[in-house]
């Protein structure tokens, strides 16, 4: 018997769709409903972790994330501009979307840890919240300089705040947080028990559109791709040296450094287009889309898990 | 009965419909409707229910002088860097008065 999670097999499966051209589509309104699902899921579970816990006691652990996520950008931006060649604003909106983080891929991550039986802390999910948004503006001032006036921050900060994405993760938070572990059993079969089976959908839907993306690798040649798998392999690195010096678990350190490594696909590339809507969103895309998704899912986590048992054992926790 | 008017036709991203939509309610149509759409163009296949490949074709039915300033003010704005094609047609319509502002 295979031991791939079949997860990762329905991922396969509609990228093998996708590049056999079938007529194989997620209808509109169920995959923004397995979408939403899953982004409720995520924000509830981190909710209830953090009903248990005084707020406080977190702070040091949300300032150093928020801190890594303005620093991310800054890291992947020069690598861009200087060794890809990339214009100005094709590398602030690359090195924005490797800045922020892929919630599909959180979630993947959650359950590898819970297929292995890895505790980690669910509270994460609060960190996907804090980690999304940081590269944005980053990556805007990256791409416009910090004294033009010409980026309409009102309208950016509704497009990265009030969209779906952030809204759904916060609701779920907050509703998780006010009503406990016992107050969301009433609700846990859809969310909980169906939590694999929208994540198995969401993954097939998300191989048909990654197979769309492999078209343009050939166009965008070799730098992109090295870029889309070493990139995530070094901010996993600091993922998890990061997460080893907060103190979290191993399953811990495995998810944060997954967070590091992974690249947006639906937050940044909503607000590059109104924000920077030069860059190519192509590139980007192909990039996040194309090459750091799939090895994310595929061999990523596993591999950010053996790292970060071999850093706990070279550092001697548990 | 009817009365000639000008039919407004915008196909564009999905990604800007909120700015689109400012910009429409700051001219001041009297009116729009905005439908999801699929197809292919020169920006290749727009297929998705994914906001980033996903388009929307957006219809505004307005007197001729108001469908002029809106389709120079969109080509100004949103050509240069989004995948727009727009058109205008004349159009026929019953109940004139609830397409001028």
């Amino acid at each position: 018997m295979s031991s791939v999670d079949p997860i990762i097999w329905f991922f396969m499966f509609g990228i093998f769709a996708g590049v056999v051209k079938s007529e194989l589509r997620l209808p509109g309104p169920i995959y923004e409903f397995v979408s939403m699902l899953l982004l409720l899921t995520i924000g509830l579970k981190g909710g209830i972790e953090l009903a248990q816990r005084p707020f406080f006691t977190l702070l040091p652990e949300i300032s150093a994330v928020l801190a890594a996520g303005f620093a991310l950008p800054l890291l992947a931006f020069p690598i861009l501009m200087y060794l890809g060649r990339f214009s100005r604003v094709d590398s602030a909106s690359i090195a924005a979307h490797y800045g922020s983080v892929s919630v599909g891929t959180f979630a993947v991550a959650v359950a590898y840890m819970h297929s292995q039986n890895i505790f980690y802390e669910e509270y994460m999910a609060l960190f996907v919240v804090i980690l999304e948004v940081p590269a944005i503006l980053v990556g805007i001032l990256l791409a416009r300089g910090v004294t033009t006036g010409s980026v309409k921050w009102s309208a950016v900060m509704h497009e990265v705040l009030l969209g779906k994405g952030v809204m759904l993760l916060l609701g779920g938070l907050a509703i998780g947080w006010l009503s406990g572990p016992q107050g969301v059993e009433t609700i846990s079969p859809l969310f909980f028990g169906l939590f694999k089976g929208i994540l198995a959908l969401f993954l097939l839907e998300m191989g048909l559109i990654t197979a769309t993306q492999l078209g343009s690798l050939r166009r965008y040649g070799l730098f992109l791709v090295g870029f889309g798998i070493i990139m995530p392999l070094c901010f996993a690195v600091i993922g998890a040296a990061l997460g080893a010096w907060l103190g979290l678990s191993v399953g811990g350190t495995s998810i944060l450094a997954t967070l590091f490594a992974s690249a947006s696909y639906i937050a940044v590339p909503a607000a590059m287009r109104v924000s920077v809507p030069e860059a190519n969103p192509t590139l980007s895309l192909t990039a996040s889309l194309g090459i750091t998704f799939p090895f994310n899912i595929l061999l990523g986590i596993p591999l950010y898990h053996a790292l970060s048992t071999k850093l706990f054992a070279i550092l001697g926790g548990s | 009965m009817t009365s000639r008017i000008k039919l407004v036709t915008v196909f564009t991203e999905a990604a800007i419909e909120s700015s689109l939509v400012h910009e429409l309610d700051g001219i001041g149509v009297p009116g729009y409707t905005i439908t999801n759409a699929r197809g292919k163009g020169s920006g290749g296949v727009r297929s998705g229910a994914w906001e980033a490949n996903a388009n929307i074709r957006v219809e505004i039915l307005c007197a001729e002088a108001l469908a002029e300033l809106l389709i120079s003010r969109l080509q100004e704005r949103y050509y240069e860097h989004y995948s727009m094609v727009m058109y205008m047609s004349d159009v026929d319509v019953l109940r004139p008065e609830k397409f001028s502002s």
